[in-house]
């Protein structure tokens, strides 16, 4: 019937509209949780998907995280499907996670400012890629995507406190491996001095 | 280096716990809030009181900010290629150039259902419009029937009911002269026991409506009229909403709803008497 196929365009335009404005978004959130751009983009394709399934019941209140956390969805399952958990909620190897790189660092003998100055982006990303998953989905999310802490919160399931708490341990944890990737290896920022 | 804090309050692991509002661990995780603007002025100060005393804190704020800094001017945001654009693209439904007249029936509010009634020869223009009509009609009604009710109710409400007093019909109608873009008819029922009160301009869902208020002793009767409030239909609707009696029935082009408390059997004799009077009159 006429209707329901304008019906079905109309949605189709409405979502068009809405979703595609945060491509790029998705794009690299699934890059840096995916890792390689061929799964990213299969991702994309099945969260814009299942976003235009479930637009009927979107009611906001910001597209992009509601987007995110379709895509976060379809990553974990990916990686569900695979057997292996990649990003789960609270997953009990945070704190495990986190205790191999103290927020505590060593002092500094050249001038860290500088040091740090020295990455190039190629560097930055491999580092946060390398990343736990639950750390660097919260910085990717924070530093890439732009979200609120409270939007991070829904977008990976967790209290906000969580969110403070995992962003604080992942700067610290990325703190730690930028120094190190911008030191010879003879004065490692952390942990050889015992 | 050392944080300086008041004596007394090392807490033997070499860390030196501070004795004022905030200590390093708290100041490990706010100073992250405050570099990302989600601090509260109270706790940004707290912050940044503790940091301004710690320096290992004041250098870990410096070294954060310098990261986000350089992440900022770094390309951390790969975009999307235009192939998975076009995929993307390609998977949805294609869009229509011949979708401009139907589309406004087709979204989530329902203003849009009606917001031709008042213009009704915009929607009956639209092609596709009767079809959409057949598919919404019911749920239309009961949505209009639901709407009526909730404008009854709220005219009842003190220094609601009317917007102009008088129990003379030649008052009344010419009142909502420009104000609606119907006229509406307004009749002397006194002698059948209907009491004209006045005319209102009353709301549904968005939309000017005429209603015209009749009283039989202390139960009062909202007539709303509107060229088409509600879809066109085969029979009259009688039913009970909210404990309120619902009529509703077209002639002379018009669509009436009569609300009330008024008993069933009376308010159908309303309807007999406004009918009887409308329909030798009826022009078009």
């Amino acid at each position: 019937m006429a209707g329901d196929v304008n019906a079905e365009q109309d949605r189709a335009r409405r979502f068009r509209d809405a979703a595609l404005p945060y491509l790029d978004d998705a794009y690299a959130l699934a890059r840096y949780l995916m890792r390689n751009s061929a799964d990213a983009e299969d991702a994309v394709q099945e969260c814009y998907l299942r976003a235009l399934r479930h637009f009927d019941s979107y009611r906001g209140p910001a597209m992009k995280p509601w987007l995110l956390a379709i895509l976060r969805n379809v990553c974990n399952a990916e990686f569900a499907r695979r057997g292996k958990q990649e990003i789960a909620p609270g997953s009990p190897d945070d704190a495990a996670t986190a205790e191999e790189v103290p927020m505590w660092q060593e002092p500094q003998t050249s001038p860290e400012a500088v040091l740090l100055r020295e990455q190039d982006g190629a560097t930055i990303r491999r580092l946060i890629a390398e990343l736990p998953p639950a750390f660097r989905e919260a910085i990717v999310l924070r530093e890439v995507n732009d979200l609120s802490y409270q939007e991070i919160a829904a977008v990976s399931g967790v209290p906000v406190g969580t969110v403070m708490s995992r962003l604080a341990r992942a700067r610290a944890m990325l703190r730690s491996a930028w120094n190190a990737a911008a030191r010879p290896a003879t004065q490692t920022a952390t942990g050889t001095r015992s | 280096m050392e944080c300086r804090g008041t004596a007394g309050d090392t807490n033997g692991d070499g860390n030196e716990v501070m004795n004022v509002a905030m200590n390093c661990a708290e100041c490990e995780i706010l100073l992250h809030a405050l570099l990302d603007n989600e601090l509260d002025a109270g706790h940004a100060r707290d912050v940044e009181a503790h940091v301004a005393t710690c320096a290992a804190c004041a250098e870990k704020l410096k070294a954060f900010r310098t990261m986000r800094e350089v992440m900022a001017a770094a390309d951390l945001k790969p975009a999307a290629p235009a192939s998975l654009r076009s995929r993307i693209e390609a998977a949805l439904p294609a869009p229509s150039a011949q979708i401009i007249a139907p589309r406004r029936f087709f979204q989530p509010s329902r203003r849009t259902f009606f917001g031709g009634f008042a213009v009704g020869s915009a929607l009956s223009a639209a092609v596709a419009a009767s079809l959409v009509l057949t598919v919404f009609r019911n749920d239309q009604n009961q949505q209009v029937a639901d709407e009526v009710v909730s404008a009854h109710i709220r005219s009842l409400q003190a220094g609601h009911l009317i917007d102009v007093e008088t129990s003379d019909q030649h008052t009344v109608k010419p009142w909502f002269n420009g104000r609606v873009d119907v006229a509406p008819p307004v009749i002397d029922l006194t002698a059948q026991g209907f009491t004209l009160l006045g005319g209102r301009l009353d709301y549904i869902d968005g939309e000017p409506v005429a209603s015209v208020v009749y009283q039989r002793r202390k139960h009062v009767i909202n007539l709303f009229v509107a060229q088409r409030l509600g879809a066109q239909h085969a029979g009259a609707i009688s039913e009970t909403i909210q404990g309120y009696n619902v009529r509703q029935w077209s002639e002379a082009g018009l669509d009436f709803w009569a609300v009330s408390d008024l008993a069933g059997d009376e308010l159908d004799e309303f309807v007999q008497k406004v009918s009887a009077a409308v329909r030798p009159s009826g022009p078009s």
